[in-house]
Order: C-alpha cells, then sequence, then structure tokens
C-alpha cells in the first residue's frame, strides 16, 4: 500500500507526460479555432458592384444554385499579402478552372480599380464592401479570407491569411477536390 | 569576437557541469574526499564561465552588434539603453541564459555558503544541480545559441517587441526566474536525500534558506508581473488566468506549501517523504512552466518563439529529471521512517490542513491549464477554461485556507489546548464581522463571495495581529517589556506575522477591485464628459507626439471631483514602427482608496466613422493598490525570516549517530 502511494507521483507525471508528447505534435495549432461558418449556411448580403469596374456586384444569391461549389475571396488593394495571393488565384481560374467571386473589403473603389486593372482580374463578380458589414456577417479576422460555398450555399471551407506557398496551397487544392470545386477535367 | 568567448565560455561551462554531475557523487558513494570536494571549484568554475557568457551576450546587445542575430531579431539602435540590456534576456535564447545562470548561482552559493552541510550530502546535492545544468547548457549549445551570426548583418534590428519596454517587465524575467530555478537547489537537496536514504531535522534547515529565497523572487516576480499587466495592457485587470501566468503561480502554490511543511520536518522531524515529494514537484512544475512557454503547447497571450522541435528536447529533459526524481522517490520514500507523532488539533495537523488545501489549489489550476489539451487529445474538441472556472473553484479553497491560516499560529506543536484556544479567538472572530456588517451596509450590493471574502481578510488580519499581540504580551505587560518581548522574538517570527497580514491586505485589494470596479467604455468625441466613481472626466483631444523610437496618439483627459480640478491624465497609445506593433500606456491617478485608470485606443479612423472618436476606457478599481502593498509584505517577511538568526548562524549539526537516545534511531 505504501509503495502504491509512493509511486502515485510517478504515474501521475508519465500520464501527463503523454498528453504532452501529443501535444507536440506539429500539425496541431493550438491558436487555430474552427470556424463557427463551417456547414453553416453562407450569410445573407447583397453588395453593389465596384463603381467604375465593368465586373457586376455580388450577392448571396449569385453563391448558390451554381452546378459546382465556388470560391469567396475577401481582398483589399491595402492589403499587401492579397498581392501576393492574387497571382496564386489567379493561376488557379485560369489553370484549374475555379469559379472565383470576390468581396471587396473597406477599399476605396478608385484604388481597387487601379490595383485589378495593375494586376488582371480574376473574379467572375466582386462586390464593394464599403462599410465591412458584410465582412462582418462572415466573421473575418483579417484580409485575406477565403471560403468554398457549395450549391446549397453552404460554406464548406474557410482559409484564413493568404493562400500563398507550397503549403498553403496543397490545402487549399485539397480542400477544392473534396468540396468539388474542380471541374471534373481538371480535378485528376 | 565577444560572442564568440561567450560562446565558447558555455562550452567550458558544460564540460565543468559534465564533470560535476559525475565526480563529487562518485566520490559520495567511495568515501574519496578529495572527488567530493571537486564540487566546489566545478560549481563556481560554472558560475564564472556562465557569467562571462551572459556578459559576452549583454554587451553584444549594448553595442548594438548587428552580427549576432539574437541582436538583430530583439534590437533596435534607437532603443533606450535600459530595454537594450534587458534585451539580453528579451528572447528565448536569452533567458534561457539567464535560466542557467540563475541555476548554476544557485549551485554555486551551496557550494560557497554551505560550509555546515556534511560533505557527502554537499556532494550528492551539487552532483544533481550538476545534471540539471547538463540537460540546459546542451539544450542551449544544441537548438538556441544565442550567439550565432549572421551574414551580411543588416543596417539595424526588428526591435524587442514594444509591449517588453517597460521597467516592470524588464526586472520581471530576472526574478521570475530566480524564484523558478531557484527551486532547482531544493529539488537537488530532496534527490541527494532520495539517494542518501535520509531526511531529518538538519535537512530541512539547510533546505529552509533556499526554498525561501527562491519562493521570495517568484513572489516579487509574479506581482510583478501581475503590476505590469495592470497598466501596460490597458484592460485594467491583474490576473488572466492565463496559461503562463498558472504555470508560474503553480510552483509559487506548492513553493509555499513546501515553505510550511519542511518546518514541521524541521521542528518536528515528521511529514518527511512529504516534504521530498514537494521539493520535487515544485521544480517540476517550475520546469513544466518553463516547457509549456517554449514549446507552443497551449494557446497563451505570452508568445515566446515557438518551436515543436525544441518542445521535444524540453519534454526529453522533463521526462529524465521528473521522470526520474519520482521513480527514486516511488523506490525510496517507503523506506524512511515515519516521523513524530501529533494530536489532530495541533499545530502539526495545521500545517497539514495548509499544505492539503495548497495541494488542492494547485491541482485545480493544473488541470485546469492541462484541461483543454487533455480534452482535444481525448474528443479533438477545441475548449478554452476561462476566469470563470477558476474563480468558482479556486476563491472557495482560499477562503478555507485563509480560515486556518489565521488559526494555525495559535496552536502549540504536538498537541493544542483546545479551550484556551477557543478563548484566544473569539473575540477576533467577533471583531472581523464588523467589517463585513460594515461593507454591507455602506456599500449594498455587491457579490455575497465578496462579503465572505471579507469576513476573511479581516479574520486573517485580526487573528495575525492578536497572535502577535499575544507572543509579546501586548497591553498585558508594560510597552516596555512589550517592545523588549518583540526583540526577543525570532525574525521569522515577526516575518510569519508581516507575511500573513500581507496576505490579509493583498485579499483586501482584490475584493476591492474585482467586487466593486466600475468601468466606462466610450467612443468620444473631443468634448465627451465620463461620469464615473464620483469623478467628471472631460476628453480635451488627442496629438501625435513623437518618442524615441515610437509615435504616440495622447489623449488629454481632465479629472474633477465636484468641480475642482483633480488631475490631468495623458493616456497614449504608441505605434512602434519598427517592430510594427501597437502598445497601450494608461494613465492612472493612484491613491490609496482606489485608482482612476485611464487608457485610450485608435481612433476608429474608418471613412465611416466621425472623425475624431476615440475609444476611451475609464475604470475605477478601489482598493487594487493593496494587492501591490501585500505582495510587497509578503517580500518583506519572506526577508525577514531569511535574516533569521537560526538561518545565519548556529550552524545545524547533524544527529550522530551514536548521540544520545532523544535522536530517532537510524
Amino acid at each position: 500500500m505504501k509503495r502504491l502511494i509512493a509511486g502515485l507521483p510517478f504515474i501521475a507525471a508519465v500520464i501527463f507526460g503523454g498528453f504532452f508528447l501529443w501535444g507536440l505534435n506539429p500539425d496541431r495549432d493550438p491558436n487555430e479555432i474552427p470556424s463557427v461558418f463551417i456547414s453553416q449556411p453562407a450569410p445573407k448580403f447583397d453588395l453593389e458592384a465596384i463603381p467604375g469596374l465593368e465586373t457586376p456586384g455580388l450577392s448571396r444569391s449569385d453563391l448558390v444554385g451554381n452546378e459546382r461549389p465556388v470560391v469567396v475571396n475577401v481582398f483589399a488593394s491595402w492589403c499587401v499579402p492579397c498581392r501576393a495571393e492574387h497571382a496564386v488565384l489567379t493561376r488557379f481560374v485560369e489553370r484549374e478552372g475555379i469559379r472565383l467571386f470576390g468581396i471587396n473589403y473597406k477599399d476605396k473603389p478608385a484604388d481597387a480599380v487601379k490595383w485589378l486593372n495593375d494586376l488582371g482580374n480574376p473574379y467572375e463578380r466582386i462586390g464593394s464592401d464599403l462599410s465591412g458589414r458584410t465582412g462582418i456577417e462572415w466573421g473575418l479576422s483579417g484580409v485575406p479570407e477565403t471560403f468554398i460555398v457549395d450549391g446549397d450555399g453552404t460554406v464548406l471551407f474557410r482559409y484564413v491569411g493568404p493562400v500563398v506557398g507550397p503549403e498553403a496551397v496543397e490545402r487549399f487544392t485539397e480542400a477544392l477536390k473534396q468540396a468539388g470545386a474542380l471541374p471534373s477535367g481538371a480535378a485528376s | 569576437m565577444f560572442p564568440e568567448i561567450g560562446h565558447f565560455a558555455l562550452a567550458l561551462a558544460l564540460a565543468l557541469a559534465l564533470v560535476q554531475s559525475v565526480l563529487p557523487i562518485a566520490g559520495a558513494s567511495r568515501g574519496n574526499a578529495v572527488w567530493m570536494k571537486s564540487a566546489q571549484a566545478t560549481a563556481l568554475g560554472q558560475v564564472l564561465f556562465v557569467s562571462i557568457a551572459f556578459v559576452a551576450l549583454m554587451q553584444a546587445f549594448i553595442v548594438s552588434d548587428f552580427t549576432v542575430r539574437n541582436v538583430v531579431e530583439n534590437s533596435h539602435s534607437l532603443k533606450p539603453m535600459l530595454y537594450k540590456v534587458a534585451g539580453t534576456w528579451g528572447s528565448h535564447e536569452g533567458s534561457l541564459l539567464l535560466w542557467i545562470l540563475i541555476l548554476a548561482v544557485f549551485g554555486a552559493g551551496v557550494a560557497w555558503f554551505g560550509s555546515n552541510i556534511p560533505g557527502e550530502t554537499k556532494a550528492r546535492t551539487l552532483s544533481v544541480q550538476a545534471w540539471i545544468s547538463v540537460g540546459f547548457l546542451t539544450f542551449l549549445l544544441l537548438t538556441s545559441n544565442p550567439f550565432e551570426r549572421v551574414f551580411p548583418p543588416p543596417l539595424d534590428g526588428n526591435d524587442l517587441n514594444p509591449l517588453l519596454q517597460d521597467m516592470g517587465l524588464a526586472m520581471h524575467p530576472p526574478l521570475l526566474y530566480f524564484g523558478y530555478v531557484g527551486f532547482s537547489i531544493v529539488f537537488s537537496f530532496a534527490v541527494a536525500a532520495l539517494l542518501e536514504g535520509r531526511v531529518d531535522p538538519a535537512w530541512a534547515r539547510w533546505v529552509r534558506p533556499w526554498t525561501l529565497a527562491a519562493w521570495v523572487s517568484l513572489t516579487a516576480g509574479i506581482a510583478l508581473g501581475s503590476w505590469w499587466a495592470y497598466y501596460e495592457l490597458g484592460w485594467g485587470g491583474w490576473w488572466f488566468w492565463d496559461p503562463v501566468e498558472n504555470v508560474s503561480f503553480m510552483p509559487w502554490l506548492l513553493g509555499t506549501a513546501l515553505l510550511h511543511s519542511a518546518i514541521v520536518t524541521e521542528k518536528r522531524d515528521a511529514f518527511k517523504t512529504w516534504t521530498i515529494l514537494l521539493a520535487i514537484l515544485t521544480f517540476s512544475l517550475s520546469l513544466l512552466g518553463t516547457f509549456i512557454v517554449r514549446s507552443g503547447l497551449l494557446t497563451s497571450v505570452h508568445a515566446f518563439a515557438v518551436d515543436p522541435e525544441r518542445g521535444l528536447y524540453i519534454l526529453g529533459l522533463l521526462a529524465v529529471s521528473i521522470g526520474g526524481s519520482l521513480a527514486l522517490y516511488a523506490w525510496r520514500a517507503p523506506e524512511m521512517e515515519p516521523g513524530g507523532l501529533f494530536r489532530p488539533i495541533s499545530r502539526e495537523a495545521g500545517l497539514l490542513v495548509n499544505n492539503l488545501i495548497l495541494v488542492a489549489a494547485t491541482g485545480t489550476v493544473l488541470f485546469g491549464t492541462l484541461y483543454p489539451l487533455i480534452l482535444e487529445a481525448v474528443t479533438g474538441d477545441k475548449i478554452s477554461v476561462g476566469p470563470p472556472f477558476f474563480n468558482a473553484a479556486f476563491i472557495p479553497m482560499m477562503l478555507a485556507l485563509v480560515v486556518f491560516m489565521g488559526l494555525g499560529p495559535f496552536l502549540s506543536w504536538k498537541r493544542a489546548d483546545i479551550a484556551g484556544l477557543l478563548d484566544r479567538i473569539r473575540f477576533v472572530a467577533v471583531l472581523a464581522v464588523i467589517p463585513a456588517l460594515a461593507a454591507w451596509y455602506l456599500l449594498n450590493g455587491g457579490p455575497i463571495m465578496a462579503y465572505l471574502a471579507i469576513l476573511g481578510a479581516a479574520w486573517l488580519l485580526f487573528a495575525t495581529l492578536r497572535e502577535w499581540a499575544v507572543r509579546i504580551r501586548l497591553f498585558e505587560v508594560s510597552f516596555a517589556e512589550s517592545a523588549r518581548r518583540a526583540r526577543n522574538l525570532p525574525r521569522a517570527s515577526h516575518g510569519m506575522t508581516l507575511a500573513h497580514a500581507g496576505v490579509a491586505v493583498l485579499m483586501m485589494g482584490m475584493i476591492g477591485s474585482t467586487g466593486w470596479k466600475s468601468e466606462e467604455i466610450v467612443f468620444a468625441a473631443p468634448g465627451t464628459e465620463v461620469a464615473i466613481a464620483g469623478f467628471d472626466i472631460t476628453f480635451e483631444g488627442a496629438e501625435k507626439v513623437q518618442g524615441p523610437n515610437y509615435i504616440a496618439d495622447r489623449g488629454t483627459l481632465v479629472v474633477r471631483r465636484d468641480g475642482e480640478l483633480v488631475r490631468t491624465l495623458f493616456p497614449e497609445r504608441r505605434y512602434y514602427p519598427v517592430a510594427e506593433s501597437q502598445t497601450t500606456e494608461s494613465a492612472i491617478r493612484s491613491t490609496l482608496a482606489g485608482d482612476l485608470y485611464t487608457s485610450i485606443a485608435t481612433p476608429a479612423s474608418d471613412q465611416m466613422n466621425n472623425a475624431g472618436a476615440w475609444t476611451l476606457r475609464i475604470l475605477y478599481e478601489p482598493l487594487v493598490n493593496l494587492i501591490w502593498i501585500g505582495s510587497i509584505l509578503l517580500v518583506i517577511g519572506g526577508c525577514l525570516s531569511l535574516s533569521d538568526r537560526r538561518l545565519r548562524v548556529g550552524a545545524p549539526r547533524r544527529a550522530k549517530k551514536s548521540a544520545s537516545d532523544a535522536v530517532p534511531a537510524e
């Protein structure tokens, strides 16, 4: 009995140690908070087009009823990482054939138009969220963020931060495949 | 060249530590006095070489040597000199070097001052201390070399995290580490005792001053960190139950238990294996803290450079040191002899209750801190455990502790006189109700728990003072006689009175500032007026000011009471362009009655919002300064106890085996 009691602290330490070892798994990020929007319907919104740009505006009804899930990207001309992400998203549109919609977040129309003219416009539709109201509805934690929305208007995936670099691109590609957002020809 | 000297000195320190980890302990088991004595030289040598390395790193920071990666990442040529120096321990590598320096200092302290400790015990203790040194020195040299160079050197550095550029925080890590790491030597003593298979009052007496020294610095370190969070983070809170706060608080709780159980071992030769266990666990929790802070295991506001590989290395260190020592404990502790007997109502029993509550409280904090990790491992759910859990679980335990804290010092060893005890505390118990009732009458409102806490704090304060008065027979004999008695009382006794009273004062501060805090958050344009806790505050506007390495928005708040100008406060929101981050500099009008606390946040500058609208946070926190005053009393009480004559002179001698039969048979 005495031996058992004296051994208890050791046993407790071993159990704790096991949890710590598990916790060190490099794939685990304790700061990652799963989005409450995953598997939830996308919020209602109706945004005007950016004045001075031919691309039409964006509302929730544009996201639903498509044959494949679509991608919604929140961007701004003042956001430096967006510039890097822009090239990646353009490549996804051109090579993989994804359908990309944009929400231009708290951006002056003139700046946004100039930015898109300089870098090119991969977006099918862009809504101008000057007030940031729609951003709040989507639960943005910053810019850029990227969502995959399926034909029922359900949010399937959320990526916080720029989709830049091999690791992020791989994760994003995997999510697109799982959602079936890639046209059958390009998905192989 | 200095960085290379520093690096080389670290390697030499490692070599010495390796020798020290083998030779003295081998000497102790073979009875080779020369080998045992070698620990003296190696321990002092270690502290010398680690100091050289530390000074070399500090030199690199002082002259802004941007060929050193650590300086580039954590300093900037424009930074004020004080923070350049403090930058030495502002990073993962530098703070680890400080950790090792303190480890070496405590080892050398035992080597230098421990002339009263028998050779074998001292040799074993210093060897165990060297094992820890070897572990951390290899960690530093292999994974986190602070002297790494960069080529080509950049023109300027990245700046130290601006939040850390603050006097309170510059001093916080050294004190905290001194406490954390100070428990290492107690751990070494405990492991040495287990190896030797014997614990006696003399052992407890050698251990106590080191425990006390570590405890005092840990107390000061935690209080300083809390004070810093209070005025720097701009939320007006002083404790957030953040994982990193918790990991510094757990060794403190257990260290407090250890401090008290060591008294029983010293005075009554009881609680022996318990004291050993506490000594091991206290340092284990310090190590756990180091691991959690540096591995990114839990979500915390304290972000260190996080690297899973380093985490794995520290986990290995933990497994060896904690697992090894607890296995040794499981093996050797049952063979140790139980100590003196005592009655259910006695000083020993009181201290036992104290220990049980403190250990339960530590367990609660540990559980709450690690629960998110455990839950995620078992179910995959992610949650965070916040203040509601800790407050609900922790505060009732502390209230129970306070009841016994007031009672304990009245109890005599072995067997207390219940009738006499009741006679002495009756008056105090009645007296303690008065402040609680007065608060109820004057404030009518506030949480019921707060009133119970007032009752507890008043009970503790009055009981502590009463006990002190009984000792010096205040009012029973003439004042001159009482003064003479007070002079003759051991300093440790005054220390206890002061520390216990400090806890009562601390509690009052906590109760006032949480139970009766008022808070206003306003979006204010210039000219806005806010009324809070009897003050009328006018926001006159904000202007841009330029600091040495920052730009700030400084608000002007004129504080009036009944139309009379009280004070003008200038809270700031600073922007550090190099580090690209912002800090809040709150402006506080501080009095004993309470703090008027103001902070300002960036204007809601969007084109959508009204121009010139700022976010002001204004709080009134009654009695909050008592928290710091109470902490200071704790520290002074600890220092007073540390300066007790018994610990300085009258070297405790271990009872000879052949000595009188008053000593329990070996």
